[in-house]
């Protein structure tokens, strides 16, 4: 897990946590079920309150992302597949936007872009 | 809900020309308090309250749960300390002074304390006099960490020491936290020391508490409003807690960002409140009550 603070960000620190672990997890580079480290050793490792650390595992919770088992420890939860699929769809959504609109600066037509796309997708497929 | 680790009611202790009135604020347990004021504010008064090396004129001080004279020699056995003038005898060697006070506490940690000195590098077989401020505060602080305490009460732990250690102590701190037993009340007027780890915030400003809350808190509901001087007359007085007049502007604290950044966010710039802000900007409220 990577988790960078800003002290300059205007976002509060809670929210910078919640938005990159849950960045993490959508991008499935923290899959179901992989253990988070506990509040207090977040707090300590990222040198900051253990209310915050607190407050950022209780957002999470709430939208259903992890899951605390007493005396055990908490754990990316078990995903609701079709909102991961979702979610997933919005970032390839977002890199394709760009991409296009790159192909519009360079004046491409929407055929040279369709034929570079199947050309791509025969290749990788 | 737990027994709170320090839960003070309505304390007082008058001197000539300084009185500490109706300070009230509760440090759970598992978690650290800062004690934030100016030098004079009466963060020293509360702590010495609080061991109870002077007597309150009034109000009450639970440590633990328990009355803090009523049960002084257990609650002390549980607290380490630093005092802002550390209280040790010059012309006796750092060794000696240990042996002394290691014999307070039940649960003294020899080996702990060794770890520890040699960690600060402290000359133990030097006398006390021969130390710098910063090696007393270090001598203080190994000592204070080396009984398994409960809660530590810090004041001004941080003075005299350079960023480096100033650092590793705040690490060393939350590393102490990992144990949700443990609480840690440290007062400072440096205020960028504790901005991060501090869960609960008391700020002391003339003899009164002007604000006690959580961190967090704190960080989303207040804020500065910077812009010009139109702005003092436009913001709702129910919300204005401070105001700093500069040959550019004005720089006015609020108690709710989200409505002044609302109201003001085009025409001025509305920055979270640091814990510097609140002990420059907030007005002693009451101070001519």
């Amino acid at each position: 897990m990577r988790i960078l603070i800003s002290n300059s960000s205007p976002d509060p620190i809670y929210q910078q946590i919640v938005r990159q672990i849950k960045g993490q997890i959508i991008a499935g580079d923290l899959p179901e079920g992989s253990p988070l480290p506990s509040i207090r050793k977040l707090a300590h490792e990222l040198q900051i309150s253990v209310i915050t650390t607190k407050r950022a595992y209780e957002e999470l919770d709430k939208e259903g992302l992890i899951d605390t088992v007493g005396g055990k420890g908490t754990f990316v939860a078990s995903q609701n597949q079709e909102f991961l699929r979702e979610k997933r769809m919005k970032l390839v959504e977002g890199k394709l936007s760009e991409a296009l609109e790159d192909a519009r600066l360079l004046g491409m037509s929407r055929r040279e872009v369709g034929e570079m796309v199947d050309l791509l997708w025969e290749e990788e497929g | 809900m737990d027994t709170p680790a320090i839960r003070i009611t309505n304390l007082r202790k008058r001197y000539p020309g300084f009185e500490l009135q109706d300070v009230s604020f509760t440090l759970p347990r598992g978690y650290v308090m800062g004690l934030v004021g100016p030098n004079g504010a009466g963060k020293t008064t509360i702590v010495k309250l609080i061991m109870n090396l002077i007597r309150p004129d009034g109000g009450e001080i639970h440590v633990f749960g328990l009355d803090h004279r009523a049960h002084e020699a257990e609650v002390k056995s549980r607290i380490g300390w630093v005092y802002d003038v550390p209280p040790f005898y010059g012309d006796v060697s750092l060794r000696d002074t240990k042996r002394a006070i290691a014999l307070f506490y039940p649960k003294w940690n020899e080996s702990l304390f060794n770890q520890l000195a040699a960690q600060f590098q402290l000359p133990l077989r030097k006398k006390v006099k021969s130390l710098s401020n910063g090696m007393r505060t270090k001598l203080a602080l190994a000592l204070a960490l080396s009984h398994d305490a409960d809660l530590l009460v810090l004041d001004e732990p941080t003075t005299g020491l350079d960023p480096v250690f100033r650092r590793e102590l705040l690490h060393g701190l939350s590393d102490l936290l990992q144990d949700e037993r443990k609480s840690i009340l440290f007062s400072t007027h440096i205020t960028t020391d504790l901005e991060r780890i501090a869960d609960f915030v008391t700020f002391i400003r003339d003899g009164r508490v002007t604000l006690s809350t959580s961190r967090e808190e704190l960080m989303e509901k207040w804020g500065v409003v910077r812009g010009g001087e139109e702005l003092v007359e436009a913001m709702d007085p129910g919300i204005r807690r401070g105001i700093r007049h500069h040959p550019h502007g004005v720089d006015v604290l609020t108690s709710d960002v989200i409505a002044a950044r609302k109201a003001f966010g085009k025409k001025a710039v509305v920055d979270p409140a640091s814990f510097e802000d609140i002990v420059v900007l907030m007005e002693g409220r009451g101070r001519h009550a």
